[in-house]
C-alpha cells in the first residue's frame, strides 16, 4: 500500500510536517525551543523503557515525554534552580539513561541511529495510519483551543481574568508536543525532532501577518523542507532526516531575503 | 458612608484576603463596585493592590472572607504591561478577538471610540506606549464588560498621553455605564472622579472619595504630608451630573468649579 518506500516517505513527512507547523508556531511565540529539544531527547529513554517493558513504542515516548514535562513543571514550582538549568539537567540525563538501557537490551537488536537521527525511508503503511490519525486528532485539538491557547500566550494573566484557562492550555500544548515527538521520532529521530518544529515556524514568521497566517505558512514550508530534502537526500545519496533540515534552513534563509515591508501594507517602517 | 443604593452592585468583598505560602498578602478588604462607580487602588509596592485586583477577578481565591459577584459579570482586564514578542505576528484587528469572538462592526465601533481607527491593520509591535494602550482599552470594552479592571493604566504613557487616557477613563464611564477598578501607579495621584479610593497596606488602611482620603491622618501617615494626594484634575469641563449629589462632597476639595 501507498506504493514504494520513497512514496510513503513522502506521505508521511509531508503528513507530519502538517503538524509539526502550527505547532512549532506556539513553541516559538512562547520560547520553548529547549523545552521541546529535552521532551525529544526523553523520547530515546521512552523507546529504551518501551522495549523492557514490551508495551507500544509510540505510546511508550508519550508517556515518557509527557511524564518529563510534567516533572518540569513540579521542579519549576520549586524556585531552585533556573527553569534553563532544570531543563539542561533533565533533557541530557534523560537521553543518557535511555542510552546505558538501550546498552543493557542485548537481547532486541535496536538499530539506535534510527532513532536518533530517524529513518523516513523505512516507514509502514501502520506507520502513516498513525502519522495521519495522530496528526488530525492533534490538529483538531490544536483548532478547538486555538483561541485559549493563543490568549494564553500573549498573557497568560489577561486570559485569566477575563475567564480563561491559561494553566490547562498550557497542559494541552505540553500534551500535544509529547504527541508530536512520539509520532515523529520515527521519521526524524529524537535528536532532530525541534528542528522540524521550529524552524518553518521561524520561516513562516516573516511571511505572515496573522497567527493563524503563520500557522498555515509554516505547514506549508514544513512540507516544502519535507520534499525537498527527500529528492535531495535520493539524488546525493544523503542521510534523510538530516536532508529534510537542511532543507528547511535553506528555505530559512531564502526566507531572510523577502522584504516583509513589501509583503504586508505596513503603517511606517521601523527605523525610518 | 458611600452607599449608593440606586446603582446596581457588580462585585462585593467582605473581609476578604489571601494567605499564601503562611504569609497573608492581603486581609479584611470591604470593597464595593457599582455600576458606573470608580473605585481607585492605592498603596505601596506589595500592599496588595494587585492581589485585591485578582480576588475580584477571580484570578485567585479569597482564603479569608467573601466575594459576591453579579451573576454572568463580565470583566474587561486592561493590563499594566503586555510585551508581544515579534515572533508573533498580531495585528490590532486580530488583538481584538483576542479571547473573544467579535464582528467586524464591532472591532471598528470600539476602535472608534479609543481614537484608533487608522491603527486596524496595524502591527501591535508597531504602537507607540500611548497608541497601544488605548488599543488595549478597545480590547478590553468589545466585551461589554460590566465591570473594567485597569491595572496602572496610564503609567509609561507621558503627560498628555496620561491626561488623553483619564478623558477617555471618563468617557467610558459615562456611556457604558461600567463599573471601573484602578490600580494607581502613583501613590499620590488619583483620578477626581473615583467615587472610592482605597488604600491598601497589608489592609485597607483608609478609605472614602479623594477628598477625604486627602485629609486622613492614615493616608498622611503612610505616605507622608509634604507630597499628599493630588487629586489628578482636566482641564475642560464635563457633564455627569447626574451624580452631582453622589461627588459634590469631594469635588469641593479638588477645587472644582461645581456650584454648592
Amino acid at each position: 500500500m501507498f506504493g514504494d518506500f520513497f512514496s510513503r516517505a513522502l506521505i508521511a513527512g509531508v503528513g507530519l510536517a502538517g503538524v509539526t507547523g502550527p505547532l512549532g508556531c506556539f513553541v516559538v511565540w512562547r520560547r520553548m525551543a529547549y523545552f521541546g529539544d529535552t521532551m525529544a531527547h526523553s523520547a530515546l529513554l521512552g523507546v529504551a523503557l518501551s522495549i523492557l517493558l514490551s508495551v507500544n513504542m509510540t505510546l511508550g515516548v508519550f508517556a515518557v515525554a509527557a511524564l518529563v514535562a510534567g516533572a518540569l513543571l513540579l521542579l519549576q514550582r520549586q524556585n531552585t534552580l533556573s527553569t534553563d538549568a532544570l531543563l539542561g539537567i533533565l533533557s541530557h540525563s534523560s537521553l543518557a539513561v535511555g542510552l546505558v538501557i538501550v546498552g543493557f537490551l542485548t537481547q532486541a537488536r535496536i538499530d539506535l541511529m534510527g532513532f536518533l537521527f530517524g529513518d523516513i525511508l523505512a516507514v509502514s503503511a501502520e506507520d502513516i495510519f498513525v502519522i495521519y490519525g495522530g496528526g488530525i486528532a492533534i490538529l483538531l485539538i490544536l483548532f478547538l483551543n486555538w483561541r485559549p491557547l493563543l490568549a494564553a500566550t500573549v498573557s497568560p494573566e489577561l486570559a485569566e481574568a477575563e475567564g480563561l484557562k491559561p494553566e490547562v492550555s498550557r497542559i494541552i500544548l505540553m500534551l500535544l508536543m509529547a504527541s508530536v515527538i512520539a509520532i515523529a521520532m520515527k521519521l526524524v529521530g529524537v535528536l532532530l525532532i525541534t528542528s522540524l518544529l521550529i524552524i518553518p515556524a521561524a520561516t513562516a514568521r516573516r511571511l505572515s501577518a496573522t497567527p493563524e497566517m503563520m500557522a498555515a505558512v509554516a505547514a506549508v514550508l514544513g512540507a516544502v523542507a519535507v520534499i525537498g530534502g527527500l529528492f535531495g537526500s535520493r539524488t546525493w545519496d544523503t542521510a534523510s532526516g538530516p536532508s529534510i533540515v537542511v532543507m528547511a534552513l535553506a528555505v530559512f534563509l531564502v526566507s531572510l531575503a523577502v522584504p516583509t515591508e513589501r509583503l504586508f501594507g505596513r503603517r511606517e517602517i521601523n527605523g525610518a | 458612608m458611600l452607599e449608593k443604593p440606586s446603582k446596581e452592585t457588580l462585585i462585593t468583598l467582605s473581609g476578604a484576603g489571601v494567605r499564601s505560602g503562611g504569609r497573608t498578602l492581603v486581609e479584611g478588604v470591604d470593597l464595593t463596585i457599582g455600576r458606573g462607580e470608580i473605585v481607585t487602588l492605592i498603596g505601596p509596592n506589595g500592599s496588595g493592590k494587585s492581589t485585591t485586583a485578582k480576588m475580584v477577578t477571580g484570578v485567585l481565591k479569597p482564603s479569608m472572607g467573601t466575594v459576591w459577584r453579579k451573576a454572568g459579570l463580565t470583566i474587561g482586564y486592561v493590563p499594566q504591561k503586555l510585551s508581544i514578542d515579534w515572533t508573533l505576528p498580531l495585528t490590532v484587528e486580530r488583538l481584538m478577538t483576542l479571547t473573544g469572538r467579535h464582528e467586524d462592526r464591532e472591532i471598528g465601533m470600539a476602535l472608534e471610540a479609543v481614537g484608533a481607527t487608522r491603527l486596524r491593520r496595524a502591527a501591535v509591535q508597531e504602537l507607540s506606549g500611548g497608541e497601544f494602550q488605548r488599543v488595549l482599552f478597545a480590547r478590553a470594552m468589545i466585551r461589554k464588560p460590566d465591570l473594567l479592571v485597569l491595572d496602572e493604566p496610564v503609567q509609561g504613557v507621558d503627560f498628555s498621553g496620561e491626561e488623553a487616557l483619564y478623558a477617555l477613563i471618563r468617557q467610558i464611564r459615562d456611556t457604558t455605564q461600567a463599573g471601573i477598578l484602578m490600580i494607581s501607579h502613583d501613590l499620590h495621584v488619583v483620578m477626581a472622579e473615583t467615587d472610592t479610593v482605597l488604600c491598601l497596606n497589608g489592609h485597607v488602611c483608609c478609605r472614602g472619595t479623594p477628598g477625604m482620603v486627602k485629609q486622613s491622618p492614615e493616608y498622611l501617615r503612610l505616605f507622608g504630608a509634604r507630597n499628599g494626594l493630588a487629586i489628578y484634575e482636566h482641564h475642560h469641563d464635563h457633564e455627569h451630573h447626574a451624580d452631582g449629589c453622589v461627588v459634590g462632597d469631594e469635588h469641593e476639595h479638588a477645587g472644582h468649579t461645581h456650584a454648592h
